[in-house]
């Protein structure tokens, strides 16, 4: 039996592509290593009636349009906004995060009645940003190399959109893309707490600290998505981010594709320079007309391309690709509530994104750890609690409780991790809240605790970098992740890239499955129910 | 409210009026005004209308915001931030003003009042705390938000100067844009002879802990011609017909606009009578310079006079039927004027030229269904009601 498509990986992207070519009427299948669906995407019960959002964590960038496109609503997928949001400070106060633009301005206000009116500005610039990006995200990058009438059509789109900013919007968008976000900040605020809230944005899941220049670009990574239209509002997916991929596959299996879990791919199969299917472990083979990998580029070609079959230059770039890792993270069954004395009775902070971090110098101390091949002993958090507003994640009365910890790094002291160095890594975030929140460890029933170590071995991240690939000026756009391959083809004909590790990177948007399906079913001509972009009006 | 930490527990406060009005607001209507409830209607919006330009009215200020500058280098550092020549502002008196970023786009414009030789009150719409004290450096001045310290108040009408008589304080010797001060209750009350009606009218200033007093003073003494309490939109009715603007309903401030090709000009928003090139520098001059010595302004801001009787809210403009021209920000059917009356942005040089005549394109919502107009509309000048009663003194009866 053959495919036309087999598709290696059942994450988010994976199965984003997946719906999309059998929408189109390809035949399709998504193979899947681990026993469960979901990759980077994916919630699991590891202790009985609590369910783990895993890996990621929170939902903003998901694309609305691909929602639509392939119904996800209709199989179940809620998104759930945040009401709150706090950094805890080290004196025993905290700075909340209110979605009241009142509320908001006055807590400012306590730490600088500057600040307070300094938000709007930033808020301003942010979204001059966004709205210059967001428009990128849902197209195939041109390739500034060929002069194909398509490339040269999308060059002088962006050519246009560049041409209709201000010679200073031009000059603060080139700055913006290449400065640390610490000096970002400090051009708009004063307060150490309020740049340390609006900076972990910058630097989660990426190798970098937050004055390393760079980094202000990954803001606006995190910042571009919306919920419901809320742009750089982010939400919980009710269930868990698992119910993302759980939509997909049955929008997959809703139109006649399948997913195989359980068994990984050994191999690409190649004939001719052409990959004609898959070697599943055990030595089963899936003959597909084409293959689509959602693994990180690093994985597909370093580990299940025969590399003789690639040109050495390509090859050697994908080795060079920044996958550093620099996160972990730690999945928490709660007996009850945690209790914070800092935080006002029925405050609704809790309700959102809890940080721990009270100075973007601690920040960058906690990367300087990283530099030097350890887990950060001062980390940073972005810490939810998401059963403070979904009610199917654990028993009554009982939470489960998120924490993104950065940094870890992919080696410690250039050797492998071992169980003992997670299991410290795991007592020193632990210890961290409790500093917040006396009693907390009592209340801890089951801790899940994930290095890049664990990440690698189970969702197949290369170093455990969740975007698979660092979203750095210089691996973005027709760079991302190879010049020349930034089309979601690779030197491989059928063999194409549908993951993170292509435009436009990371986290869970969908669109580089979305892309990469559009890209297949313009070779193939097949017709296509796929929506442009929104336009951003 | 003792623990600032509280505060989200009520998101938009009260202010210092509130208990009168809230007991006046029988209708329930509010809206938030910079953090705080304003009333939008407390019994009959036109009933409310007619109070400002038969009798007299009392309108709750305090959510303006109010910056107090202070300090020897006030004067010097007014005239670098605004567009008029502040050392020309005597003691005692009021100007309207604007200022402008260093591209010389308005940020906002609001009335500033010199209370002393060295101290003033800036009052406006939005808030700018950053661009204030980023504009001070290298002035001796101090800039604080002084909204909170202050409760204003303002009553317009035919009749307030005979209802402040009747209250106590004499104002018939002030004139437009001038401030008195008065003793009352152990403390000083502030009159100023301002307003944002176009009618006869003073704006009071007194201190939190005694408004209610002044509020009670007041409707005892304008009780004999039905003095009323009226909300945000009877005062919205009687400012278009007064030709006002207001921040973020017909210009975007610079500061806050995403989109570039919103923020304005004082030339494009028809207030570059305020600009004093001869002061001095002041932000945004050299950019004013040019865009007067360019002509580059794209935008005009006219008043127009539209056909029928219906409220052209946010119609699009055309020159003939076709060729868009621009976009009215504010627009009212006027009971003084008996006309439809809008505040709209023109692109250049259709102000001018429209050979194919001003069209307004209106969507009047009936019964569920939108009702389109084409309707001709001509440009008059502003503002479009300026009775001689605003400015006489001493002022009249009624």
């Amino acid at each position: 039996m053959s495919y036309d498509a087999a598709i290696i990986g059942a994450g988010h992207n994976g199965l984003v592509a997946a719906c999309y070519l059998a929408r189109a009427g390809l035949k399709v299948v998504v193979v899947e290593k681990n026993d469960w669906i979901g990759g980077a995407a994916v919630s699991r019960e590891l202790h009985p009636g609590f369910t783990y959002s895993n890996c990621s964590y929170v939902c903003s960038l998901f694309r609305p349009e691909i929602m639509r496109d392939l119904e996800l609503p209709k199989y179940g997928l809620q998104v759930l906004p945040y009401e709150g949001g706090a950094v805890f400070t080290r004196d025993g106060g905290y700075l909340a995060i209110f979605r009241d633009h009142d509320a908001n301005r006055r807590e400012f206000a306590r730490y600088s009645p500057r600040d307070a009116e300094a938000y709007d500005r930033y808020s301003r610039d942010i979204m001059r940003h966004c709205r210059f990006i967001r428009p990128l995200l849902m197209r195939t990058p041109p390739d500034p190399a060929t002069f194909r009438p398509r490339d040269l059509a999308e060059l002088a789109w962006l050519g246009r959109k560049v041409g209709e900013m201000s010679e200073s919007q031009i000059c603060d968008m080139i700055r913006f893309w290449t400065m640390s976000i610490s000096d970002f900040l400090d051009e708009h605020f004063e307060s150490p707490v309020i740049k340390a809230y609006l900076a972990v944005s910058a630097i989660i899941g990426t190798a970098l600290g937050p004055m390393s220049p760079g980094s202000a670009y990954v803001l606006l990574h995190h910042y571009m998505g919306d919920v419901d239209g809320n742009v750089g509002a982010w939400g919980f997916a009710r269930g868990g981010m698992g119910a993302i991929t759980q939509a997909l596959t049955a929008s997959l299996r809703a139109s006649g594709g399948e997913v195989r879990t359980g068994k990984g791919v050994e191999q690409v199969l190649v004939r001719n320079g052409r990959a004609v299917g898959l070697r599943l472990d055990g030595g089963e083979e899936i003959a597909a007309k084409r293959v689509l990998s959602n693994m990180d580029v690093k994985r597909t070609f370093l580990k299940h391309v025969d590399r003789d079959e690639l040109p050495p230059d390509f090859t050697r770039r994908v080795e060079r690709f920044k996958t550093r890792g620099s996160s972990g993270k730690l999945n928490i069954a709660l007996d009850a509530a945690p209790h914070f004395p800092a935080l006002p009775e029925g405050a609704p902070m809790l309700k959102g994104d809890l940080h721990f971090t009270d100075s973007v110098e601690r920040m960058e101390r906690a990367y300087d750890d990283w530099k030097a091949g350890r887990f950060s002993r001062d980390p940073f958090q972005d810490t939810m609690i998401p059963t403070m507003i979904d009610p199917t994640m654990a028993p009554p009365g009982k939470h489960f409780m998120s924490c993104f910890i950065q940094y870890a790094p992919p080696k410690i002291d250039g050797r492998d991790w071992t169980d003992a160095d997670r299991d410290a890594f795991g007592q020193t975030v632990i210890d961290q809240i409790a500093e917040y929140s006396p009693g907390f460890k009592d209340r801890v029933l089951h801790a899940e605790i994930r290095t890049p170590r664990e990440l690698e071995a189970e969702v197949g991240l290369t170093e455990g970098n969740i975007f698979q690939g660092e979203l750095t000026f210089d691996q973005l756009l027709f760079n991302r992740p190879v010049p020349g391959y930034a089309q979601y083809k690779t030197p491989i004909r059928d063999l194409w890239l549908c993951g993170s590790s292509a435009h436009p990177g990371g986290g869970v948007m969908g669109a580089p499955g979305r892309n990469a399906a559009a890209e297949i079913l313009r070779d193939t001509r097949a017709p296509t129910e796929m929506r442009e972009a929104y336009a951003v009006v | 409210m003792k623990d600032l930490r509280h505060h989200f527990e009520a998101p938009l406060r009260t202010t210092a009026f509130h208990e009168r009005i809230a007991a006046a607001n029988v209708l329930n209507e509010w809206a938030p005004w910079a953090g705080y409830t304003t009333a939008t209607v407390l019994e009959d919006a036109e009933t409310e209308y007619t109070a400002i330009r038969n009798t007299a009215s009392l309108y709750d200020l305090c959510p303006m915001i109010k910056y107090r500058i202070t300090g020897s280098g006030a004067v010097d550092y007014l005239n670098r931030l605004t567009l008029r020549d502040v050392s020309r502002l005597p003691v005692d008196a009021v100007h309207y003003t604007a200022w402008c970023d260093d591209q010389g786009k308005l940020l906002d414009d609001g009335t500033l009042f010199r209370l002393g030789e060295t101290e003033f009150l800036l009052c406006c719409q939005e808030r700018h705390l950053p661009w204030l004290a980023d504009s001070a450096i290298g002035f001796d001045v101090s800039i604080r938000d002084a909204t909170d310290e202050i409760a204003g108040l303002s009553l317009q009408g035919p009749c307030t100067a005979a209802v402040l008589t009747e209250a106590g304080f004499d104002v018939s010797a002030l004139k437009p844009f001038r401030i008195a001060r008065y003793p009352f209750q152990g403390s000083t009350l502030t009159i100023s002879r301002t307003g944002f009606t176009g009618d006869l009218g003073y704006e009071l200033w007194i201190e939190p802990g005694l408004a209610l007093p002044l509020w009670d003073r007041l409707m005892e003494a304008g009780s004999y011609c039905g003095i009323r309490t009226v909300g945000s939109t009877a005062l919205n009715l009687a400012r278009i017909e007064a030709g006002f603007i207001t921040t973020n309903a017909d210009f975007v401030p610079a500061d806050q606009a995403v989109r570039e090709d919103r923020v304005r000009s004082p030339y494009e928003m028809a207030l570059d009578w305020m600009i004093d090139f001869g002061k001095g520098h002041f932000n945004g001059r050299r950019a004013l310079l040019k865009e007067r010595d360019t002509q580059s302004g794209e935008w005009a801001f006219v008043a127009l006079d539209i056909e029928g009787n219906v409220a052209a809210d946010h119609a699009i403009l055309y020159d003939g039927r076709d060729r868009e021209i621009g976009q009215v920000t504010s627009a009212a059917w006027s009971p003084v004027t008996k006309s439809s009356i809008a505040l709209a942005h023109m692109r250049r040089p259709y102000d001018t030229k429209a050979k194919g005549g001003i069209w307004a394109e209106i969507y009047a919502l009936r019964e569920l269904h939108y009702v389109k107009l084409m309707m001709k509309a001509e440009i008059v000048a502003r503002p479009f009601f300026a009775p001689p009663r605003r400015r006489a003194t001493p002022p009249g009866r009624f």
